[in-house]
């Protein structure tokens, strides 16, 4: 344990000790009921019926705890179909941005084909133009595109291909790439193994991690994608789940609401307890995405 | 029908110089290494090089019954003189301003407080992270509905009374708008700023500490004189990403306040591209809207490179 701001020989003692773990129990406590408090709450509110949630002071813990929230929100939003339909645009958007992104990632490492660099520099640009600023040319592509004057709305391809042209996909991925030394490559190379073949026994076996990592953000950027989907997916059927709860949520009551929101963010809370290492270890790794 | 053209097949090639072979070899490999490269170029040609000079384009552009026209500064003037258009930079402005005090400054200081707890590591980051993680649609229902009701059975009123504090109407009161959406948007997002500088933290070499504390320097100058000037360059870029961030504003007044909010105190600049453009069927002036977006994002931008190459 390398020293940090206060010295641990101080932590230990008389004084210091106490005050350590006093400070500990505050902060434990406090980012529990900060944190975890307001997801207790949306829980147990749901669960209350739409009087006792009007009643002041508001009940700790609901009364007469009922799930019909929760089961009106499963029915009449159709929650089933909106959650296939983000899953299966976070499928898609996992494979074709694996697909994409690390055969150009292995280009921009190991093949190094002319003007290589300037298409790496021009993706990198892109990290710097906000996503608001782009949003109307965006849709105007998307729904005529050019040469081939295709409409994409509400076809999952609208989210799909968007999400491949992601610049630090390609930075994480090039950047792993360069750590695998060249030695294998031209070993592999001697043997007669086609660059793809490269691709696929060598580098991808070895970079496990970091394509883990690059699925789980494609999968929570999907899950939690708002404004364009909102605009690409116009019609019910397509809808995802925040985009549908937010379309249904003017006609339905408050408590039902709440329940599909609770719904639609137990896939996103089970990812992150199931990869919170690789969550956490890519973002500080990356440490560009906040 | 024959085919058969012996002379020809059976002829052996002659034998290329060595400095074609060489040149052929370099051409393959480049449409190999340009085959690998299509798909996300491609995608990176429709859906971010293209829309940024369209975008441009479209801004000096009308399009009206599929009949598209250069109208020079047009939009430009049209939009400027929405009286929204200064109350949609007010509220940005005053929601980035807020949110660099609080959304900034704060995941620092939990960082370096995290960083000086030895136990319950694991669970207080995955706490601090695990709002990040919700759909921001869900968590901005939950504190719509249950956090910002006006009434008492709200979840902050009933704190506010519990501690006998003035309560608030939340997003009901024009005053209370936005420090309400910042109070929201820091909770969704402060797990991520607290993770990096958690990292960062953890790189500063001990004997710093040491050497400051053998000169006498307390917890606060610790902080101000190691901790700061080791960190710099991570919170210069955090910075940096949190105002083009918080600029982009949108979900938080489209579901906390339905979009404009009382009187106007919510919209913010983004919104007004969403309306311009998706409700009031004028993509063109959205366009503009947005072009005026990117310069005011590349002034900021402008002056970070500045401050941060004159430290150096």
């Amino acid at each position: 344990m390398t020293r940090t701001l206060i010295s641990q020989a101080q932590l230990r003692r008389g004084r210091g000790r106490f005050l350590y773990w006093a400070v500990l129990a505050v902060v434990v406590l406090g980012f529990t009921l900060v944190f975890l408090g307001p997801l207790y709450w949306m829980v147990t509110g749901a669960l209350k019926s739409g009087q006792e949630i009007a009643q002041t002071p508001p009940t700790l813990w609901p009364r007469d705890p009922e799930l019909r929230n929760y089961a009106d929100a499963w029915n009449n939003l159709d929650l089933a179909k909106l959650m296939f339909n983000t899953f299966y645009y976070a499928a898609g958007a996992v494979f074709f941005q694996l697909v994409f992104d690390t055969a150009a990632a292995y280009a921009l490492s190991k093949l190094r084909p002319a003007f290589g660099n300037v298409i790496l520099a021009a993706m990198l640009a892109t990290l710097m133009i906000p996503a608001m600023v782009l949003i109307v040319p965006q849709y105007v592509t998307a729904i005529d595109l050019p040469i081939v004057h295709v409409n994409l709305l509400d076809s999952p391809w609208a989210i799909w291909l968007p999400l491949v042209a992601n610049a630090f996909n390609i930075f994480l991925l090039k950047r792993f790439f360069d750590s695998i030394p060249e030695d294998l490559i031209a070993a592999a190379q001697v043997d007669g193994a086609s660059p793809l073949r490269t691709l696929w026994s060598i580098i991808l076996p070895m970079s496990r991690p970091i394509l883990g990592v690059v699925s789980i953000f494609a999968v929570t950027a999907v899950w939690k994608d708002f404004l364009w989907p909102k605009l690409v997916m116009p019609s019910p059927e397509t809808r995802t789940l925040s985009v549908g709860i937010y379309a249904f949520s003017g006609g339905t009551p408050q408590n039902v609401v709440i329940a599909a929101s609770v719904i639609a963010a137990i896939p996103t809370v089970i990812i992150f307890l199931v990869f919170q290492r690789n969550i956490m270890s890519g973002l500080t790794t990356g440490s560009l995405k906040g | 029908m024959t085919i058969v053209a012996p002379h020809i097949t059976k002829q052996p090639s002659p034998p290329a110089p060595v400095a074609r072979t060489k040149r052929s070899r370099k051409l393959r490999d480049n449409l190999t290494g340009h085959a690998f490269l299509i798909g996300a170029v491609v995608c990176f040609a429709l859906f971010m090089w293209f829309p940024m000079i369209r975008g441009i384009v479209m801004s000096f552009q009308r399009t009206r019954r599929g009949e598209t026209t250069w109208v020079g500064w047009d939009n430009y003037t049209r939009i400027v003189a929405d009286p929204s258009f200064w109350i949609a930079w007010k509220n940005t402005f005053v929601f980035t301003l807020l949110a660099l005090v609080l959304g900034y400054l704060l995941p620092f200081f939990v960082a370096i407080l995290l960083n000086e707890l030895r136990h319950f590591k694991g669970y207080l980051r995955i706490l601090v992270y695990l709002p990040v993680m919700l759909p921001p649609a869900s968590a901005l229902f939950l504190f719509k509905y249950y956090a910002y009701d006006p009434s008492d059975a709200g979840l902050f009123n009933a704190i506010l009374k519990v501690l006998h504090l003035p309560t608030s109407e939340w997003m009901q009161s024009p005053g209370m708008t936005i420090p309400a959406m910042v109070i929201a948007s820091t909770w969704m997002n402060m797990g991520g700023a607290v993770l990096i500088y958690l990292a960062s933290l953890q790189n500063i070499p001990g004997e710093l500490y040491e050497a400051a504390e053998l000169d006498g320097a307390g917890v606060a100058r610790r902080i101000w004189n190691v901790t700061i000037p080791q960190t710099r360059l991570i919170l210069a870029l955090l910075a940096m990403l949190q105002i083009v961030a918080t600029m982009q504003l949108f979900i938080e007044p489209l579901i906390l306040a339905n979009g404009a909010g009382t009187q106007d105190s919510a919209t913010s600049v983004a919104y007004l591209i969403y309306q311009h453009g998706f409700f009031q069927n004028d993509l063109n002036g959205a366009a503009a809207l947005g072009v005026i977006m990117l310069l005011v994002l590349a002034a900021f931008s402008a002056v970070y490179v500045r401050l941060t190459t004159k430290q150096d």
